[in-house]
This record gives C-alpha cells, structure tokens and sequence, in this order.
C-alpha cells in the first residue's frame, strides 16, 4: 500500500554525528571452519559436530556433507575467544579445524 | 572375528592373532614418530598463516592441553589392550571387552592412529576408498590395511554408542 500523501516532509532530516567507536567495538565477527579430510569418517564428524555444536542430527549431516562436497564448512560465526573454544573443542577430536576472519 | 554390545560394554570376540596382533598396535601407531607429516596432522593449525600471533599463542597454550588429552586416550586404550596378552595359547582366538566408558578414548586413539599412519604413509583418498585392496605385500600395505581396520573399529563402537548399547 502506497501513503496517500508524502510522508517526507513530516519526518525531519537526521542529525548525523561523528561517532568513535573502539578497536574492540570494529573488531568483525570469527567463523569456525572445518575442513575435508578423507581419513575421518563420516558418521565420526557427524557426530563431533552433534557433541561440540549440539546439532541435531540431521543438521550435523547437513554440516559433514558440505565438508564432504565442497571442502569447508563454516559452522559457526561469533566472537573470537568462543571461537577459539570451539576450534580447540574440534582439534581435540582431530578434525581439521580453523578460526577465521569473517570478511 | 564378532561384535556384540552387551552389559553395559563393547565386545570382541574370535579375534584371530593376527587382528589381535594389529590391535596391540594401536598405541604405538598413535606416535608421529617424528615424522613431520603425521606430526603436523595430529597437531594442525588453529589459522591461517597470516594469524601468527593466535598460531604461536596456541602452540604454547592449547597444543601442550591436546598432547595431554590424546596420551590419556592412547593410556586408556593400552589398558584395555592388555586383556589380548592373557592369552595362554597365543595362536588362540581371543576375546576384548571395552568398557562403555572408554569408548570416547577409544574413538580417539583409533583416529590418532588412523591419521598418523595416513599421513606417514601420504596415502591418496583413492588408496583410502580401496577396502579391497590385497594382498598385503609391504610395510605401507599392512599400514593401509590399519587404517581401515581401525576404522571400521570406530564405525563399530559409533554405531553400538548411538544404539546406546555402548
């Protein structure tokens, strides 16, 4: 539905400020990336991801397969110490696992 | 050889010396051996390269958490291992018995293994999808001939864990 008359005019023009922000505030989100190894197997990296994301099962297939098919997975994004965890969590399990920047 | 999840525990029966043999192995196959490859397997980058600062904080702090994780499992599993040297006949079948509590150790210590010999070995995914592969003529034959065994090992106790058998 279209407004019946402009509705500009009635909204004044926002007052942009400068704002800083802190390295921390700028700092982007990390991902945890899995990669494909053709030694793990599948139903093992399956349920790693069950255990360490708490995926159900199907999604923890959905996850292998992508590792499987396209040779990554990202299968989590956040803040970098979480990340860390996780992909320690992984490296415990043996799978080929990785913190990255997300671009 | 047979497999059975009964009373709370893994079981392996009829398993004939040279299997049981190959499962004595186990711990020892877990170990790099120095060799670099299986070395950088077991112990792979948290990063990029680019990320050298979170790469050398991780070899200093978490590297040294994982060495200890992977030796209690390689420990546990050598444990269990010692059922196979009871045998009084040592040409007789034997039988294991892996509690369910071990299973996770030994998850671990087979894929430990499984890794570390690939990556000694540089065996190609082909020679990996080959489970029909025979005879065994070489040291790397008898290695390949590991890696499977030992996975269809693990595929055995995920499928008794996911039962809940085990």
């Amino acid at each position: 539905m279209y407004p019946s008359q402009p509705i500009a005019s009635a909204v004044e023009s926002p007052t942009i400020t400068e704002e800083t922000k802190s390295k921390d505030a700028l700092d982007l989100p990390w991902q945890v990336v899995v990669h494909n190894d053709p030694v793990n197997l599948m139903t093992y990296v399956t349920m790693v991801f069950q255990k360490v994301f708490g995926h159900p099962k199907e999604k923890a297939e959905m996850h292998m397969l992508e590792v499987h098919r396209n040779g990554r997975s990202i299968l989590w994004s956040g803040a970098r110490e979480r990340a860390e965890l996780f992909v320690q969590q992984l490296h415990g399990y043996l799978l080929l696992a990785t913190i990255e920047r997300v671009n | 050889m047979d497999f059975n999840g009964r009373n709370g525990a893994l079981e392996i029966t009829e398993i004939d010396p040279f299997l049981a043999e190959l499962l004595r192995q186990i711990p020892a196959s877990t170990n790099p051996e120095s060799v670099p490859a299986a070395e950088g397997r077991l112990f792979s980058a948290p990063a990029g390269p680019a990320e050298t600062e979170l790469c050398a904080e991780w070899k200093v702090y978490v590297e040294p958490e994982l060495r200890r994780l992977f030796q209690g499992s390689t420990e546990t599993v050598a444990s269990d291992l010692q059922q196979l040297g009871d045998n009084e006949k040592p040409f007789d079948n034997c039988t294991l018995r892996i509690p369910r509590e071990h299973s996770d150790a030994w998850l671990n210590a087979l894929n430990q293994a499984r890794l570390a010999l690939a990556a000694k070995y540089d065996f190609t995914e082909a020679e990996l999808c080959d489970h029909y592969r025979s005879p065994i003529g070489s040291r790397r034959d008898l290695s390949l001939f590991q890696v499977n065994f030992y996975g269809f090992l693990q595929e055995f106790i995920l499928r008794e864990m996911e039962c809940g058998d085990v």
